[in-house]
Order: structure tokens, then C-alpha cells, then sequence
């Protein structure tokens, strides 16, 4: 079945499902309301975001972006809505899931050193009882090559700078080797270095079949680095291919007055603003 | 003071050698334990946890007087501060999840409340004839001066069963407390795992009443940990450097105490510990307070260096005295102030570096590289072998050091 309507705003206050989630979707969510105190952050929220794809959620400051990461995760409590992760709910399927937080969510002065951060990655692997094996340990240590910092094994996470630090939380989580990551901007305040060199561990992942979703605030490098989009303001607004959905019509949707047409402009949508 | 020897070779009589080496099982507890209690950034907590065991013993001593008992068994009194230091943690958990109160304002409450009823439970059971000889006051400082056979037994295993469990939960808390989203997203239950690591506090506490009272035992747990934090920058090893510290504060300070039983044995406890605290303050390498302070004097000379070489190549007057010690100490200057011929040669080295970070800085603007420019690292260390090569090309000419230093 084909998910909901794609790439047209959605009408304010809809909340009919749009039926059973399809069961290929990496990350399908229906009907997901999540509130701070009594004041919703993410209203009535259904989603479903494509297979061997790299997916942005965009939407201002405050929309709600990254609670919907984290209700669908359930590192947040959700009011309502039903979560699956390629067709099984989503606290059944956690080996397939690689989170990585925002940066400035943990204490950077933690006693750790990056290898191991990284190898935070296997725990769940490892068990209460079990030891790191060598082939884990390697492992750690590949995935550490695989964002560029394979000489940083040993140095306290303290004295990383901010690009670094977000290198390490993606070696963490290719080190659970899941088939869907989630991204908690990624790219935010990281320096360009940096932001290539993920965007290159992300379209190697997606190559490999892996589903990637980015909470994303830069609207300029959207269609560089997206397939698929997903717009929101509380509500859903709109969610489809970058081509179709990523226009002028939509993101005055979601973002009102807040995006200047120049800015508007310099992003070269089709189509008018409204 | 052959009393002591006789203590610290634990020849002083089979109770004293069974407290001794209980006290030190529960220092190992303590500091293992503290070191989550202390990442998770909940220190406080455990001290309105420890306060809240006051009621309970008053309470287990009234209840076991009443039941025709001898009241002053150590378990009952144990079970007894356990129910109500685990009653303590819930009513502050609860006021923090479901009132508008932040976690401080209930510490707060509940270690006043807590230990106001205690206090007051404890004056009357000093006004009634069984109570008068119980020595329940030695919870508040902790005392071994009497301590039973059984008493040190209690103490050793439940010390022994808090190290493994601290063992054995060591990753998932270590986790919950650097990244607890993480935790969560990955299938660990954060909130189950703190109520763990929270009991784990309540136990320590609970077996380290009667050897170093309630009113210190925060500080067995918090202090092996920030002593542990000078010396090592992993969690794995915080864990079992405060655990060694706990351990030794634990056997030096009851061994101490079965010597002189007229001092509580808390407060000498917690001073070993504190000893080690204040020697690892100022002579732990890398982050002591002596190795800091002499990391900075090498880094002010090479600052200096660095200038009075720029300034050499550049035939720039030195007025610095201290720069001017220096380059006169390492012979890159004459007594006059003439520059050496090594001075010359570094001079020109120094010139010619600084050259390539200028060239360096403009090649490379958006790379990050040159934001590792501080003046002192030198170029080979950020750029690679070919990089330095197309600098070198594009300043031009080989170097010469300006004539006439």
C-alpha cells in the first residue's frame, strides 16, 4: 500500500489514520503526540520513511523535530501513537537501531576516552556478564577509521573538538551495525571537514541498503544531501522525495513567516510563494 | 601505639581483625558504588538517603523492645534504617516527577524531615530504661568500640554483595550516566537502572551505619571517587582506584579507631580519606595542582622562546627579561644580547615556520586545519609531508636568514 498523501500540506487538525503502516518502512509512526506538561510538542504525527534512503525532518526551532526522534525511540514518553521498525514495534526491534544524540546532550567531561565511547556501541552485544572480545574491540577501533579519527582511540573525549566529538557518536552507533540510524542533527555546529566526512559514512550506509534519518536545520543542503523529506510543525506538514516535496509551497507552510523570501530565493525552489 | 601496630597487623583480638577488614570491604563498597552515585551527579541524594535511616533504627529498636527483644541486634536495626532511608528515596523521587519542585528543594525536605523525626525518636528512647545502654547515637559518627562478632560479619557480607553488584551493573551505569538518551534508544530501562544504582547507595549506607554513621557516610562515597578523578581520565579504572582508596581509608581508619576506642570511627575514616584527597590535590601527574603548575611555567617558556627567536629573525630589541634569561641560558644569545650562531639558525627556523602558517592559513581558510594555529604547534604536525611541499612552493625562494643578526 502506498503511504499516506505525499507532497501535499497536510490540512490543520487531521487526524485520520492513514491506515496500517507498511511493513517495508524502515521507521513508520502513526499517530504520535508527545507533550511537554500539557502542551504538546508533536501533535497527531504519522510518518513513514523510505527504505535505502537518507530522510531529513526539517521544521523550525521548537517544532518538534528532535522530540519526534526521541518519542519514536523512546528515550521520551509518548501521550499516544504506535512506532514500527521495519514492520515490529519499535522496543523489539533495538538491534536495529542506531541512535545518535545531540553533542550537547551528554557532559563532555566525563572520565572516557573515544575507543571507549565507541565500544558503548556493543554493549547490549556484550551482555552483563560478558567481556569485550578482541574482534569487538577491533571492531571499535575500525569504526573509529571509518569516521577518519583512528588515531584519537585513546585520547579523553574532553579534549576533542566539536566535529570531533560528533565523529565519535557516529562511530558509536555504526559500531552496532543496525539497519536504520536516526540522527539528531548531525551537522550542527560541526566544522565543513566534518560535515563531508559524514555525509560520506551516510550515502556509504544508504549504498549498503541501511535507512538514514537526520533531524536537519540547514535547509541549503538539503537537496545535496536528502532523498527524502519530511516536514513539520507540531504537525505534520508534508512528506515525500526532496524533488516533489522540498518546494517554496511547503516550507512556508511549515515555517510561516519565519523564512524570508530571499532566503526563500537563494534556495532556487519550484514553484511560487504563496 | 603498639596498640595500633597490633590493629593495622590485625593481631588486636578476633573482633577487632573481623571489623577491621569489614570496615575495609565497606570502604571498597563505598567508593566503587560512590563513583556512579558521583557521575550520575546525585551526591546528594545520597546524603538525604542516609539521614532518612535515622527513623528506621529508632523505629526497628522501639518495635524489637516491644516484641520482648533485645532491641539493639544489629540486622533488625539495619532492616529497620533500610525501610525508611528506601521510603526517604521514593517520596524524593515522587516530589521531583510530580510536583513543580526541583530534586534539591526535595533533598532538602525529605533530609530535614527525615532525620528531625529520628532525632526525636532517639530522645525518647534514651528516656526509657532499655534504651539508655543501647548506644544508638553510634549511628550518627559510627562506633566499632563493642561491635559483636555477628555485627562485623553482616557488615563484610553485605560490603562484598554491593561490590559485585556494582560489578556486575557497571556498564549500564557508567552508560545512564554519560549519555542516559542513548541508554534508552538502545533498550536499557534508565529509570530501573538508576533505582538500582540508588539501592546500591541505600545499601552501602545502610551496612556502613555502625561503622561510619550516617551523617559521614556521603562522604566515603564522594570521596574516594573525586581522589580516583586525579589520576586516571577512564570510568572503568575511577571505579576501582576510589574502590582501593575506600578500602584503605576503611582498614587504616578502624584499625586507628580499635586502638583508641574513644574516638568515633566515622570522622577518622573519612580524614584517611580526605588524607588521600588533599596528597592526590597536589602531587597527582597531569591533573594535580604541582603538575599543573609546572605544565604552565614549560608552556610561558616556550611562549617566550618562540618570541625572542621571531624577534632575533626580525631585529626586533628584546626587552623581556625573562625572554632574555632564557635565550641566554639555552646560549642562542651572547651575554650582550648578540645572537649566537644556533640563535641565527633558530631564528631563521622559527622566521621560516611562521611563514608557512601565514601561507598555510590562506591555502587552506575552510579546513579546520589552520584553526589548530596557535603560534607553538609546529606545521609538521597538522599538515602532511606534500602539504608542507606546495607551501614551500608557493612562498617561493628558499629562505636565507636576513643578513646581519
Amino acid at each position: 500500500m502506498t503511504p499516506g498523501p505525499l507532497s501535499v500540506a497536510a490540512q490543520d487538525g487531521r487526524l485520520l489514520d492513514s491506515g496500517a503502516p507498511p511493513p517495508d518502512s524502515p521507521l513508520a509512526i502513526r499517530g504520535l503526540t508527545v507533550s511537554y506538561g500539557e502542551r504538546p510538542a508533536v501533535f497527531s504525527v504519522d510518518a513513514t520513511f523510505p527504505a535505502r534512503a537518507m530522510s531529513a525532518i526539517i521544521g523550525p526551532n521548537g517544532a518538534g523535530k528532535s522530540t519526534l526522534l526521541k518519542a519514536a525511540l523512546g528515550v521520551i514518553p509518548r501521550v499516544t501513537g504506535e512506532v514500527r521498525v521495519f514492520g515490529t514495534p519499535v522496543e523489539r526491534a533495538r538491534d536495529r537501531i542506531a541512535y545518535v544524540p545531540q553533542r550537547a546532550s551528554v557532559d563532555w567531561d566525563f572520565p572516557t576516552t573515544v575507543i571507549d565511547v565507541v565500544q558503548m556501541g556493543l554493549y547490549r552485544k556484550v551482555g552483563l556478564l560478558g567481556r569485550m572480545s578482541g574482534a569487538q574491540t577491533r571492531r571499535a577501533q575500525d569504526c573509529l577509521a571509518r569516521v577518519g579519527m583512528a588515531d584519537f582511540a585513546p585520547r579523553q573525549i574532553g579534549q576533542l573538538s566539536g566535529g570531533q566529538q560528533q565523529r565519535v557518536f557516529l562511530a558509536r552507533a555504526l559500531a552496532q551495525d543496525a539497519d536504520l540510524y536516526l540522527l539528531d542533527e548531525p551537522f550542527a555546529g560541526v566544522d565543513a571537514a566534518t560535515e563531508r566526512a559524514i555525509v560520506e559514512v551516510l550515502k556509504l550506509l544508504r549504498a549498503q541498503g541501511k535507512a538514514v534519518v537526520a533531524v536537519h536545520h540547514d535547509l541549503s543542503t538539503v537537496r545535496g544531501y536528502f532523498d527524502h523529506v519530511f516536514l513539520i510543525n507540531t504537525r505534520r506538514i508534508a512528506e515525500g522525495p526532496v524533488a516533489t516535496t522540498f518546494t517554496a509551497a511547503n516550507l512556508h507552510a511549515t515555517y510561516g513567516g519565519r523564512l524570508a523570501v530571499a532566503q526563500l530565493d537563494a534556495l532556487a525552489l519550484a514553484g511560487a510563494v504563496p | 601505639m603498639t596498640g595500633l601496630l597490633a590493629a593495622l597487623t590485625l593481631q588486636a583480638g578476633y573482633n577487632a581483625t573481623l571489623v577491621t577488614l569489614g570496615a575495609a570491604l565497606l570502604g571498597l563498597a563505598a567508593g566503587a558504588t560512590g563513583t556512579f552515585l558521583f557521575l550520575r551527579k546525585r551526591a546528594l541524594v545520597a546524603d538525604a538517603v542516609a539521614h532518612a535511616t535515622l527513623p528506621g533504627v529508632g523505629l526497628a529498636f522501639l518495635a524489637m523492645v516491644a516484641l520482648g527483644g533485645d532491641g539493639r541486634s544489629l540486622p533488625g536495626l539495619l532492616i529497620g534504617s533500610a525501610v525508611t532511608a528506601g521510603l526517604g528515596l521514593l517520596v524524593m523521587e515522587w516530589i521531583a516527577r510530580r510536583t513543580r519542585l526541583a530534586e534539591d528543594a526535595a533533598i532538602g525536605a525529605v533530609l530535614g524531615s527525615f532525620f528531625g523525626l529520628g532525632v526525636v525518636l532517639l530522645t525518647v528512647i534514651q528516656t526509657m530504661s532499655a534504651g539508655r545502654q543501647a548506644g544508638l547515637e553510634g549511628f550518627l559518627l559510627g562506633s566499632t568500640a563493642g561491635m559483636l562478632f555477628q555485627d562485623g560479619l553482616v557488615i563484610a557480607a553485605g560490603g562484598t554483595a554491593a561490590v559485585l553488584a556494582t560489578w556486575l551493573l557497571r556498564r549500564p551505569m557508567t552508560l545512564v550516566a554519560f549519555d542516559p538518551g542513548y541508554a534508552a534508544a538502545l533498550g536499557y530501562d534508565v529509570r530501573r537502572i538508576d533505582l538500582a544504582m540508588m539501592g546500591l547507595v541505600m545499601a552501602v549506607t545502610v551496612i556502613g551505619l555502625k561503622v561510619v554513621g550516617l551523617i559521614l557516610i556521603v562522604a566515603m562515597l564522594i570521596i574516594p571517587t573525586v581522589t580516583a578523578r586525579f589520576w586516571t581520565q577512564r570510568a572503568g579504572r575511577v571505579v576501582w582506584i576510589a574502590g582501593a582508596i575506600g578500602g584503605l581509608s576503611g582498614y587504616l581508619g578502624a584499625a586507628i579507631s580499635a586502638s583508641a576506642p574513644a574516638l568515633p570511627t566515622g570522622p577518622i575514616i573519612v580524614l584517611m580519606a580526605a588524607g588521600a584527597f588533599v596528597l592526590s590535590l597536589f602531587f597527582a601527574p597531569v591533573r594535580g595542582v604541582l603538575a599543573s603548575a609546572l605544565r604552565h611555567r614549560r608552556f610561558q617558556a616556550r611562549v617566550h622562546r618562540r618570541q625572542g627567536l621571531l624577534a632575533l629573525a626580525r631585529h626586533d630589541p628584546i626587552r623581556e627579561p625573562f625572554t632574555l634569561r632564557l635565550l641566554r641560558r639555552e646560549g642562542l644569545i651572547r651575554p650582550d644580547g648578540v645572537a649566537t650562531d644556533r640563535g641565527r639558525a633558530q631564528a631563521a627556523r622559527v622566521l621560516r615556520e611562521e611563514r608557512r602558517w601565514a601561507e598555510a592559513r590562506s591555502l587552506h581558510q575552510d579546513t579546520g586545519l589552520t584553526g589548530r594555529y596557535d603560534g607553538l604547534t609546529p606545521i609538521e604536525e597538522v599538515f602532511t609531508p606534500d602539504e608542507i611541499a606546495e607551501i614551500d612552493r608557493r612562498l617561493g625562494r628558499p629562505f636565507a636568514v636576513p643578513g646581519g643578526v
